[in-house]
């Protein structure tokens, strides 16, 4: 038993030797023994050259035991082509997007899986044959039903993406994501750029709205590669701007669900409310979005006294003021009969579609790395994660509202007490050479504002980078979407949309 | 004096869209544009010339005319309290009902010649709500028909006040039918809670959707429209308080003040709440049909035109 896979912990690095390498059925006998128990799933699941194999790793993650299991397997990479695996996504529906994925760059055909549809036409996919113009859409054939295609150029500033809808009237009965519109090879653009620098540079540029989570989880992964211990401080400062982008981004979001249900007042409050939050994080780094704050093993700009003492007069105004609207919006009858059983999904639903983050939550699932795999700022705290059982938009916008609460408390807690911020030694120690460990895999998650960011590093004999892969939450969470719209109306397609406010470069890469 | 209503109706357009803009600003503490910036608006729009896909037909091109002179026809039959409007007869609120029916019949029509699946969609939504708010405007007009003899806009309103035999029980319920006349205006207009005409998502729209593909002069004219739409509806309501027996400068404040207030309520009914489900609209229209059917029954058994036993 021990030898089939190996348990680590969130960002700490292992040689890749240890890893034991299967062949496929044993994989697959072992997947099926973990992956039914609710604790247990998917964080990362990919292919990658290694050497003349195709080496394959999957990742489950044992949120009780906190622990990650790795498994693996091989094959020859010239044989690739004529393999047919039997599908997990057969018993397990959430991990279609990763046999979808590895179907699309290498060409392996997984049997009993429903459709291996193409996820983001990468510039290295097998079949170069098959173009975004091409995309095998779901369709059903009827008189009385009509589809209708949103995107994937939208009115207003807002990321590329095609919506279709099958309905039978107003009544939707499928909606079907097509993305990949936005995929620029940033996976490649990892390895390609040799320079740390350019490579941090690029993880703050995965996804806009995620700058702070997905540079914190790269340069956890970087570190633990590169053997460096930071301070306790900066963990902290690392843990306050990832909970001051949470705060950002979901009054942000909520201010635009009432936008989207012409609620005035909703919209301008938060709208308004979000902006302070925001400039602080400029005032901090020079970045609103929080670029530039986080760098390997340092850091330019520190939590100075005076910057805390300022934090704590911005949120105290915030406070009250979101308090006071959050309070209306729950009171508000016009808003509840809008939100409330709207894209319901269930626990069972979420579970089985591997839904991360907040789309877990909302539904029950208590999913959040915060608790399940602390690492960085939340090993000295600890964070419970808030869960709510009615899975609807009406959820959604109120486990924003509690989520932006629980990390107020958190933040304030933590700047109140003034020993963690003495120390200041390595913190300025930024873009040094760095030795890289030689042959070695490390996994790093994060709980960012949307859900688990994963990030996987794996290098080679000379200590430099020989794969690199990115997972944001939305690639689970696109299908809550697609669920959340079955025989809902067309018209409340925006506020279920804006309810999961999802990453498309995040998914695109 | 026969065309002061049509005068004041002019004024009040001109004014309604900027009001209702501004009280929507002051109230979530946003510095408000000019009263008057829809209007510059609307001019910008009829100086520039229109754009026309090569799928549409010659429908989409004289529909926003069609639009626009029905209801400006329309204002032709506004009275001015007991005085009838520049036209006036028998049963005008029936002609005035179908007139601008052509002209929304017009602009569903063009809608759909855009075969865009998103118009589709608002003109079909256009229709139904429509055709759900067509009974209740015949229920308010025919209630107050029942003591106005012959029923002619104009008559309907020198004969308001003797809807019962006391003065109070007959401005009771002329409070109830303004405030049905009121949702009919936000229904027609396509205001909240049916429609919201800030909103930029197409899937939601109803009206706004249905005018997507218009351009320049053509959405200018469509603009002007909905603003003498308004100040339609705001005279409908004005007309209650005017009297006779009131100098003509104080009917003049009285009608210019209700389409002030007229677009102060708009302005607030849309600041502090959400709109409604789509589904549920049909159930609030329906909602208005059936007070409407109560005010009906309610003047019927007043004037001992209905016994109930």
């Amino acid at each position: 038993m021990m030898n089939t896979h190996i348990y680590v912990e969130n960002n700490k690095a292992i040689e890749i030797k240890k890893i034991p390498t299967l062949n496929y059925d044993e994989f697959y006998n072992i997947a099926v023994e973990l992956l039914p128990k609710e604790e247990v799933h998917c964080v990362n699941y990919f292919g990658f050259p290694y050497g003349e194999k195709l080496k394959f790793i999957c990742a489950f993650a044992d949120d009780k035991e906190h622990k990650i299991a790795l498994l693996s397997y091989e094959f020859e990479n010239k044989n690739v082509k004529d393999l047919n695996l039997k599908s997990l996504t057969e018993t397990f529906p959430a991990m279609h997007i990763f046999e979808r994925e590895i179907n699309e760059n290498f060409g392996i055909m997984f049997q009993g899986h429903p459709w291996l549809k193409p996820i983001r036409f990468p510039h290295n996919r097998y079949d170069k044959k098959l173009q975004i113009s091409q995309y095998p859409f779901y369709q059903i054939e009827s008189e009385q039903l009509h589809e209708v295609g949103v995107g994937p150029i939208h009115a207003g500033v807002i990321e590329p993406g095609h919506f279709r809808f099958i309905c039978n009237g107003e009544n939707v009965l499928s909606l079907e994501i097509q993305l990949g519109w936005q995929h620029r090879g940033i996976e490649n653009l990892f390895l390609k750029n040799e320079n740390w620098l350019g490579r941090n540079l690029l993880a703050e540029n995965i996804a806009g709205d995620t700058a702070i989570g997905h540079a914190s989880t790269f340069a956890s992964a970087i570190e633990s590669l590169a053997g460096i211990k930071i301070s306790k401080r900066l963990k902290i400062e690392r843990m306050i701007a990832l909970e001051l982008e949470r705060i950002a981004t979901n009054t942000g979001d909520m201010s635009a669900l009432c936008t989207d249900i012409a609620y005035q007042l909703g919209a301008a409050v938060f709208g308004i409310l979000r902006t302070p939050i925001v400039n602080f994080t400029q005032r901090w780094c020079g970045n609103r979005l929080g670029k530039g704050m986080i760098r390997i093993g340092g850091t330019h700009y520190p939590l100075t006294p005076e910057l805390r003492r300022e934090l704590h007069e911005v949120l105290k105004k915030y406070k009250k003021k979101f308090l006071e609207m959050a309070h209306q919006c729950y009171h508000l009858v016009s808003l509840q009969d809008r939100f409330d059983d709207i894209g319901t999904l269930t626990k069972k639903q979420v579970r089985l579609i591997g839904a991360v983050g907040m789309a877990a939550r909302m539904a029950g699932l208590p999913r959040d790395i915060r608790k399940s795999h602390p690492s960085g700022g939340y090993e000295f705290v600890n964070y419970e994660p808030i869960t709510l059982e009615s899975g609807d938009v009406f959820a959604r916008f109120l486990l924003r509202s509690k989520e932006i609460q629980e990390s107020l408390k958190l933040i304030e807690n933590i700047i109140s007490n003034d020993s963690v911020f003495a120390e200041t030694d390595d913190m300025f120690e930024v873009d040094k050479p760095l030795t890289i460990q030689k042959d070695s895999f490390v996994l790093s998650l994060t709980e960012g504002w949307r859900g688990e960011i994963c990030h996987t590093a794996i290098t080679d004999n000379k200590g430099d980078l020989l794969f690199y892969k990115i997972k944001d939450p939305s690639l689970h969470n696109w299908k809550a979407l697609e669920l959340s719209l079955r025989n809902l109306e067309i018209s409340d397609f925006p506020i279920n949309n804006k309810s999961y406010n999802l990453s498309y470069a995040g998914n695109d890469l | 004096m026969t065309g002061m209503a049509l005068l004041l109706a002019f004024v009040t357009a001109f004014f309604i869209p900027g009001i209702i803009g501004a009280v929507k600003a002051k109230s979530c503490g946003r510095k408000a544009p000019s009263l008057i910036q829809p209007m510059f608006d609307i001019f910008r729009l009829l100086k520039k010339g229109s754009v026309y896909s090569n799928s549409t037909s010659f429908i989409f091109q004289i529909a926003p005319i069609v639009y626009f002179a029905t209801i400006f026809l329309g204002l032709f039959f506004l009275p001015f309290g007991a005085e009838k409007g520049i036209f006036g007869f028998t049963s005008d609120f029936i002609f005035l009902a179908y007139l601008l029916a052509i002209g929304k019949f017009f602009m569903i029509l063009s809608a759909i010649d855009t075969a865009s699946p998103f118009e589709g969609m608002g003109a079909n939504r256009e229709a139904f709500y429509s055709m759900l708010i067509e009974p209740v405007f015949f229920t308010i007009m025919g209630s107050l028909a029942l003591v106005a003899q012959p029923p002619s806009l104009g008559n309907l309103y020198a004969n308001a006040g003797a809807l019962s035999d006391t003065p109070y029980l007959s401005w009771m319920i002329i409070v109830f039918i303004i405030y049905i006349l009121f949702n009919i205006a936000l229904v027609e207009n396509s205001r909240l809670p049916v429609d919201d005409p800030k909103t930029h998502l197409e899937l939601t729209m109803v009206h706004e959707v249905m005018v997507l593909d218009n351009s320049g002069f053509d959405l200018g004219l469509i603009q002007a429209a909905n603003a003498l739409k308004f100040a339609l509806y705001g005279g409908l309501i004005a007309n209650f308080f005017l009297s006779p027996e009131f100098h003509l400068i104080t009917n003049v404040a009285i009608f210019l003040g209700m389409g002030v207030l007229f677009a102060i309520a708009i302005g607030l009914s849309e600041s502090f709440r959400a709109r409604n489900k789509m589904k549920k609209n049909s159930l609030y229209i329906v909602l208005m049909f059936s007070l409407a059917v109560l005010i009906f029954f309610l003047i019927l058994a007043m004037n001992s035109k209905f016994i109930l036993t």
